[in-house]
């Protein structure tokens, strides 16, 4: 005989809608992907990455381990409603396995044992299979989530105990499935209590013990208050379980799916992919992207961060100015938990404002051999050393405003005796990331089509660039064969070769780690290195991944001078707060953005080693 | 009423009682800083795509503000969007935004 | 006479902070009104930026006849204290305490603020090359170049054949945060080709500019002599960046807006018209005092039209450069203003105010 009563219906008809939510969308996010990728996902199911993605789930969605790093109090939140609720249907099932008397146990047993059991007046205390294990267990992961309850409703109005300044504004449907979701536990404990009260035993350290109490006070009336919540805590599941499709918590089984993935090698592309939805499904909406986001902490500009601007896309309700307004710096995706790559998605979406133009590039010149164009070169190999490294040095579109960039290179290469070719000392053809960064990415292949013919044709086997944005985009999109270098890795090669003599500089400077070369090229190391051998370093509590933009940022297309100012102006604050001489940079446009409003030297790295060489 | 001659080669004059500035209204909205261009050419000075072609990004704007949008759409797409402009503009006008906000615009047009 | 440094100088006493043309002239106006005056500079001599210039415009008299004429007036009438800088200020009765760095403290009845004006570091403007090419100088190396005698020359001492003045270099710039205009250095741009001119009648000289703002008397007959008598060329279009030749002369990128064409021009000599910039002393001053700046950080008086020497502080009065950019003839003008208002204040009558 199958236990049944009608108050499981609720739960019953949420959870079969949800699974079929999910079961359509797996299948639907699997089949959208390209040919080769549905090859990955199918080996990958066969292959170690399934049990590398598994750890992977087990880490990160239920433990949240990134979560702890951020915040402990956070990550113990929300660990224990993840990590709680699983746990509690894991062992649920188990627990209704060992006690059922019938051999068919429907999805909503394990959810509601408790009503059944009692319902059929077995005393389940009797049996001898560990009576008293579950009875803790169930209450003590109970416990557990609601302690998590507790810190979810205390960080409503103390966010900042949790390492969070601003949290995110919900809208409606999360409001409702949040609601519903804070009422589960509770309900199911007092559900389980009264019921527990009522019959007399079956209860654990709380239950029984509150049961008894509540019975106390209840009386008859026990029975039907019981009756009531288990309707209640059907109710709350079924509302959760039908909601959640549609609300933040959708992130639940989408970013098991986004795990599997990664871990079987399927990426995201320049172009709106099955990658990208599936990542847009797995934002939870934690709000970690908001208080990182210096458009918000310098700006004020509240309205346009990664998981508003994430879920206008999933609400198909993308504007240009959410599109738009973003430094494409990378710092909330350096923050994110579940590790969304909201600055690629931002370019996507870009597209679509962008204009469905052709660009028109057909005025940049033929190349040719002819000694007359400014294009053209002899071939920089020299025939009797073969190995001999052959530099081409590319100054960028920016590297013109700041020709002491170039002055200090020219200088610093003459003084090592290196013969190169200054690729763009005639004029620049832009390297194409700006365009890129306005969603145009065919338009810009133009742009670099053009580069790279004339890099190729050099034959030259090493690129020098000062430009972070340039170098960024030469690694990621030229498909060079040959050796791509900022110049910062470059000096410091030289350096080590010892072909720059230098002396010390004794001058206290901090510097300053520019979004591209950083978070961008994951380069932190050689620009300290080399400076370190010239300069007195000053610390800075955000570098590195956590360094702050210089506001100069070619990727946010709609922002008044003012509020670039607010940016500059507060991230110098923070650089300059150990009281330093000289603020290097490794990029001319964050020089010229620091330039404007500091008050000590702002010098490039470039410069900063010329001037060190003893002359 | 007094023509001052106007009519006599109407393709020369940029007849400015009858230009539609409706693009132009567009646009100041997407882009209020290009209100304050006094076109001074130091953008068009240093544009990238400046240095190949005959692409002069002052004037482009600068009949766009007096209604003559003809030429925008094929001129705008010759911009590289590398950002020179904004960074030495004494005003602070955000030219590639308002280069981004043409070419959506001249979209709408057709 | 009383001496002026005698400090049990019976009545009342101004001390004025800064030894330039706004506080020479209020001290002479001052003296003459029989007010006992001390003057404030930190420098080692008084006279400002006065002293830096050559021929003034617009009839390009010697600056030092006027900087002669100003310092006469104070001879024995005004006590003059250089090397001095003020460290704070008190209010002290119904004037003020004012302790110097060196310790030593002056009681005043009244302050004046005749702080002035910086100039602007060109290196900011770096895609000039100002500080990287050797050939590019500011309006201030040039008008130093003409106090020396010597004839103007390019770094290596080669006669210019062609040489270069770049307006609105620091003004009217968002880009360097200074969104003012200058004032001065459209006339000073003319009226320094003039002089290079007079110097070398076969240059040829290139104004660059946005606009032309000859707004004072004289100022834009001195346009017309430019033009008519010394056939310099005025060109439309501000610079964007510079190049430096093998030869080091310079390569300007520049749009002719007036044919909207780019135009390639090459110069010997470019020449950099810095504008002005107010002093971190005066907004040091001003913070501690409690009087108002305004967004520009110059000074701002309680009332642009008729009261344009006082501040928010009763006794506390302001004249010269420090209110925002000022020619000589307007702040001698403006520093008299401020030498009444201070001598009414001291001697209150029924003052008439529109």
């Amino acid at each position: 005989m199958i236990s049944f009563n009608l108050f499981v219906l609720p739960f019953s008809l949420g959870l079969i809608y949800l699974l079929y939510m999910v079961i359509r969308w797996w299948y639907k996010w699997v089949k959208a992907l390209p040919e080769e990728e549905r090859e990955k996902f199918r080996k990958g199911i066969f292959s170690r990455n399934f049990f590398s993605a598994l750890k992977e789930v087990f880490l990160e969605s239920l433990i949240h381990r990134k979560m702890f790093k951020r915040n402990p109090l956070l990550g113990y939140m929300h660990m224990s409603f993840a990590f709680g609720w699983f746990l509690l249907i894991l062992f649920g099932n188990i627990e209704s396995r060992i006690y059922s008397t019938s051999h068919v146990n429907p999805p909503y047993y394990p959810i509601f044992l408790k009503f059944f059991i009692h319902d059929k007046t077995v005393l389940w205390f009797e049996i001898n299979t560990v009576p008293g294990f579950f009875r803790f267990l169930m209450d003590f992961l109970l416990l557990f989530i609601l302690s998590g309850l507790v810190l979810a409703i205390i960080k409503r109005s103390k966010s900042n105990w949790f390492g969070m300044k601003r949290t995110t504004q919900y809208q409606l449907t999360d409001k409702v499935a949040l609601v519903c979701l804070w009422l589960i536990f509770p309900v199911r404990l007092f559900a389980e209590s009264f019921t527990d009260g009522y019959y007399g035993g079956g209860g654990g350290f709380i239950t029984q013990h509150l049961g008894n109490l509540l019975a106390l006070i209840f009386q008859k009336s026990s029975r039907h208050i019981a009756y009531a919540l288990w309707w209640t805590y059907s109710l709350a599941l079924g509302i959760f379980f039908v909601t959640l499709p549609f609300s933040r918590y959708w992130h639940i089984p989408t970013e098991v799916l986004l795990i599997f993935f990664r871990h079987f090698g399927i990426t995201p592309k320049k172009v709106s992919s099955s990658f990208t939805d599936v990542e847009i499904g797995a934002c939870s909406r934690c709000g970690v992207c908001i208080d990182v986001c210096q458009l918000g902490s310098a700006a004020h500009i509240h309205d346009i961060q990664a998981v508003y601007f994430i879920r206008s896309v999933r609400d198909e309700q993308v504007n240009r100015d959410i599109a738009l307004r973003c430094l494409v710096c990378g710092r909330c995706q350096e923050a994110c938990p579940v590790g969304i790559g909201a600055d690629m998605i931002r370019l996507i979406e870009r597209n679509t404002f962008s204009g469905s133009h052709d660009a028109d590039f057909t005025y940049l010149p033929e190349l040719s051999s002819s000694t007359a164009s400014p294009y053209s070169f002899p071939a920089l190999k020299s025939p009797s050393s073969p190995s001999q490294p052959s530099i081409l040095y590319f100054a960028g579109c920016m590297t013109h405003l700041t020709p002491a960039i170039i002055k200090a290179m020219k200088g610093i290469l003459k003084q090592a005796g290196i013969s190169y070719h200054f690729l763009d000392e005639a004029g620049t053809v832009c390297c194409g990331r700006p365009m890129m960064l306005s969603g145009k990415h065919e338009q810009a292949r133009k742009l670099v089509q053009f580069n790279r013919d004339l890099i190729l044709r050099s034959e030259a086997n090493t690129l020098v660039t000062s430009c972070p944005i340039c170098f960024r985009v030469f690694r990621e999109e030229y498909n060079l064969d040959i050796r791509v270098l900022h110049h910062s890795q470059y000096l410091l090669e030289l350096i080590k070769a010892g072909k720059i003599p230098l002396q010390v500089y004794h001058r206290r400077v901090v510097y300053h780690d520019p979004c591209d070369l950083g978070r961008g090229s994951q380069e932190y190391n050689a620009p300290r290195e080399l400076l370190g051998k010239v300069a007195d370093m000053v610390g800075v509590s955000q570098e590195r991944q956590d360094s702050l933009c210089c506001g100069g940022s070619l990727g946010i297309y709609t922002i008044s001078p003012q509020k670039r100012d607010l940016i500059t102006k507060d991230a110098l604050e923070k650089l300059t707060l150990s009281d330093p001489e000289i603020l290097a940079t490794a990029c001319p446009l964050c020089k010229k953005t620091f330039s404007k409003h500091a008050e000590i030297e702002v010098l490039d790295i470039a410069e900063i080693v010329y001037d060190a060489i003893p002359k | 009423m007094i023509d001052f001659g106007y009519s006599i080669r109407k393709d020369r004059l940029i007849d400015y009682d009858k230009n539609d500035k409706r693009v132009l209204k567009h646009l100041k909205d997407h882009e209020p800083s290009v209100l304050t261009c006094i076109a001074c050419g130091s953008c068009t000075a240093t544009c990238s795509a400046g240095q190949f072609v005959d692409f002069n990004i002052r004037l482009v704007q600068t009949l766009l503000r007096r209604g003559e949008i003809v030429p925008l759409k094929t001129e705008v797409q010759k911009c590289m969007l590398c950002g020179k402009c904004i960074l030495v503009c004494p005003r602070g006008v955000n030219m590639r935004n308002l280069i981004l906000a043409i070419q959506t615009a001249t979209d709408k047009l057709k | 006479m009383q001496d002026p440094n005698d400090l049990h100088y019976p009545g009342k006493r101004v001390i004025i902070i800064g030894g330039g043309v706004a506080g020479m002239t209020a001290a002479s106006r001052l003296a003459d009104l029989g007010e006992q005056v001390i003057l404030l500079e930190k420098e080692e001599v008084i006279g400002g930026h006065l002293r830096n210039w050559d021929r003034l415009f617009p009839n390009r008299r010697p600056g030092y006849q006027v900087l002669d004429d100003l310092q006469k007036s104070l001879d024995g009438r005004v006590g003059i204290r250089c090397l001095t800088t003020v460290e704070s200020i008190l209010p002290q009765g119904s004037g003020f305490q004012i302790l110097l760095a060196s310790g030593e403290s002056l009681a005043c009845d009244a302050l004046l603020l005749a702080t002035g004006f910086d100039l602007f570091d060109a290196t900011k403007k770096e895609e000039y090359g100002y500080g990287i090419y050797e050939n590019v100088i500011t309006s201030a190396d040039l008008e130093a170049m003409f106090r020396s005698g010597k004839p103007v020359m390019t770094a290596r001492g080669k006669v210019p054949e062609r040489v270069g003045f770049v307006h609105c270099v620091g003004s009217r710039d968002e880009k360097v945060g200074n969104l003012y205009c200058s004032k001065v250095c459209c006339v000073t741009g003319v009226k320094q080709a003039i002089e290079i001119k007079e110097q070398l009648p076969e240059a040829e000289l290139f104004g660059f500019y946005m606009d032309l703002r000859m707004f004072d008397r004289h100022f834009e007959e001195m346009y017309y002599e430019a033009q008519q008598q010394w056939d310099i060329n005025f060109l439309r279009g501000r610079v964007s960046e510079c190049a430096e030749n093998l030869d080091h002369s310079i390569v300007l990128k520049i749009e002719d807006t007036l044919t909207s064409r780019p135009l390639r021009i090459t110069v010997d000599l470019l020449v950099l018209l810095i504008g002005f910039i107010p002093r971190p002393e005066t907004l040091r001053l001003a913070r501690m005092l409690e009087i108002a700046m305004g967004d520009d950080h110059f000074l701002e008086p309680t009332d642009e039209h008729t009261r344009f020497n006082h501040t928010a502080r009763p006794g506390v009065f302001i004249a010269g450069a420090n209110k925002g950019p000022l020619t000589i003839s307007h702040t001698i003008a403006d520093a008299s203003s401020a030498a009444v208002q201070i001598h009414n204040f001291l001697h209150p009558v029924n003052e008439v105010h529109p």
